[in-house]
């Protein structure tokens, strides 16, 4: 009787001592199982050599260690869980350091609408000279997000002049060069100059795990949900645009050139920061929406791309060669990227290949015949049009990304066959983010010298 | 004895592989082959042997599977891959590169002293087994 209340006891104290462990977002239940078989084997171990069930159990969750250590431990290995709680307050912290986030996040968002219009007091006007603030877009914002990040992390200090000579070249390349108004590589170097700059954020952002795949991982993940909570905010932003015009417009004021030089630039700038910030903040709420997304949409651009490819086969048209083409093939590309690497994010690294795995192959499959069908059509007939800086800007991305998309396959394909692992496709795909800050930064410094400015 | 944390983290990867490598084995079994190669030396903290076994299974080193153990719990076993044995061979000479490089420094400082150590060793173990 006395041994069946014991047996009741323990099996009351396992339960709760489950329930704590369940808690923490780091440890999931699988792995709860596996820490709560050890510690039953640890008991009847304690117990065979004669210990009392209560203090057996002492013992062995003693002998298990201190919780708080060991679900750090999880989550360093599992960053997928960590990516959950890594910004969020832990449970100990209290809503003040809540809201000093978001005071020196909003100070932050001011400064850099702030600092979008102080060129305005030096005469530099945002519709006569576009080209200047269109090359300067990222300058205004992203040193800003980066110094965000450093207070944030609490970055070791030695890596601030690294950050801020990466800004200041920047600075130097994008106004030094006398580009021709509205020329093609003022176009080029406004539109890869904030690619190149992201980078910057994410060393920042990542920190001291720069150099480990889950690092550079979360940096991914988190561009992905500052890319949809910027989305929602400028939703947000036409709706409230459109209001006062609309309200003003009731009383006979016309409100847009206040909207067109203040709140239009200067909440696309500030949301930058609010974006990134809420991201930091608000994970547990709308979480891993682009994973979700990726999900959906997988499928249907894998379907597309088959109907496309099976149409071009059997009509046999021909491709056309304008520039809007062949970054229309880009962005498609990009696209595919897109969807692979967040797909990836998400993935438990540990589940075995499924059917999901295949569509996934099927999709960089299809886009790269696709692309590649695209290429030789284009390649065989561009010699008569010359190369344009558009034109290499837009061949070179294509490489990069076919490199990219080709071994991502190699890789997907033997995980698929069980001769490789899933984490050597995450570390191929953190390792290549460098490549395109760097593409992004050589078109930046050498297309402008290259073209002449055109 | 206690053992610093740098060199359990560096030296758990390599003394796991070789425990698998004896046979297939899940976390108890595995805490408990240390403490008996060791001889009580090497204390683990027995909770952070799991995320080190799920770094090595995320890294294909070893393979998990779940089986139902004689006392009707859930189990979850590991298996060393090739490519673990692979890592184990490269640890291996490694860590030989490493004690042999300690050995000549400890030889070249002390030189009796590795020798009466032993021999203390060895002795203590011959009183207890006489004991015995």
């Amino acid at each position: 009787m006395a041994a069946k209340g014991d047996a009741a006891m323990l099996d009351d104290q396992i339960d709760r001592w489950r329930s704590y462990l369940h808690r923490r977002q780091a440890i999931h239940s699988v792995d709860v199982a596996e820490l709560e078989d050890h510690l039953r084997e640890q008991i009847a171990v304690l117990t065979d050599a004669g210990l009392v069930s209560d203090e057996a159990f002492l013992i062995a969750i003693k002998r298990i260690g201190d919780l708080d250590a060991l679900s750090r431990e999880f989550a360093r290995e599992h960053s997928d869980r960590l990516w959950k709680q890594l910004v969020m307050p832990s449970s100990g912290e209290s809503g003040k350091t809540v809201r000093t986030d978001a005071i020196v996040a909003f100070s932050l968002a001011v400064a850099a609408a702030i600092a979008l219009k102080v060129p305005a007091l030096f005469g530099k006007d945002l519709h006569s000279d576009g080209g200047f603030y269109a090359r300067n877009a990222g300058l205004f914002v992203l040193p800003l997000l980066t110094g965000y990040f450093v207070w944030k992390r609490r970055l070791n200090p030695t890596i601030l002049p690294w950050l801020a000579a990466a800004f200041a070249a920047a600075a130097i390349f994008a106004n030094a060069y006398p580009f021709a108004p509205k020329g093609h590589t003022e176009i080029l170097s406004a539109l890869h100059l904030p690619i190149a700059l992201w980078l910057v954020v994410g060393v920042a952002y990542a920190g001291e795990r720069w150099n480990q795949v889950s690092g550079r991982m979360d940096f991914i993940r988190s561009s992905g949900e500052v890319l949809i909570y910027y989305i929602l905010i400028a939703l947000g932003g036409v709706l409230l645009t459109a209001f006062t015009a609309l309200v003003f417009k009731s009383i006979g004021i016309n409100a847009s050139p206040y909207l067109e030089s203040w709140q239009v630039p200067c909440g696309a700038i500030g949301a930058v920061i609010i974006a990134s910030w809420l991201v930091e903040a608000k994970q547990s709420v709308i979480e891993n929406m682009a994973p979700v997304l990726t999900r959906l949409f997988t499928p249907l651009f894998a379907a597309m791309l088959i109907l496309f490819l099976c149409t071009v086969l059997w009509t046999g048209r021909g491709f056309g060669i304008e520039r809007a083409e062949l970054i229309g093939f880009d962005l498609l590309l990009v696209a595919v990227l897109g969807l692979l690497l967040y797909s990836i994010s998400a993935r438990d690294p540990h589940l075995p290949p499924g059917t999901f795995d295949m569509v996934q192959v099927l999709l960089v499959v299809s886009a790269l015949l696709t692309n590649a069908v695209a290429l030789w059509a284009i390649a065989a007939r561009i010699t008569e049009f010359g190369f344009s800086p558009n034109r290499v800007a837009a061949l070179g991305e294509n490489v990069i990304l076919m490199v990219n998309l080709v071994w991502s396959v190699v890789l997907y394909a033997r995980f698929l066959r069980r001769q490789g692992t899933f984490a050597a496709l995450e570390k191929w795909q953190t390792d290549y983010l460098p490549v395109y800050a760097m593409w992004a930064a050589f078109v930046v410094v050498v297309f402008p010298l290259a073209f002449g400015g055109i | 004895m206690e053992i610093n944390k740098d060199l359990v983290a560096a030296s758990s990867t390599p003394i796991v592989l070789a425990i698998l490598i004896e046979r297939d084995s899940y976390g108890y079994a595995i805490l408990e082959r240390v403490r008996e190669l060791s001889g009580g030396r090497m204390e683990w903290t027995d909770g952070m042997l799991y995320p080190v076994l799920h770094r090595l299974e995320r890294l294909g080193h070893v393979e998990a599977r779940w089986e139902v153990s004689k006392s009707g719990r859930r189990r979850k076993y590991y298996r060393i891959t090739s490519q673990g044995q692979a890592q184990l061979a490269e640890d291996r000479r490694q860590w030989e590169a490493v004690d042999a490089t300690l050995r000549g420094i400890w030889q070249a400082l002390f030189p009796a002293a590795p020798v009466s150590s032993a021999a203390s060793v060895a002795t203590a173990k011959g009183i207890l087994r006489d004991g015995g």
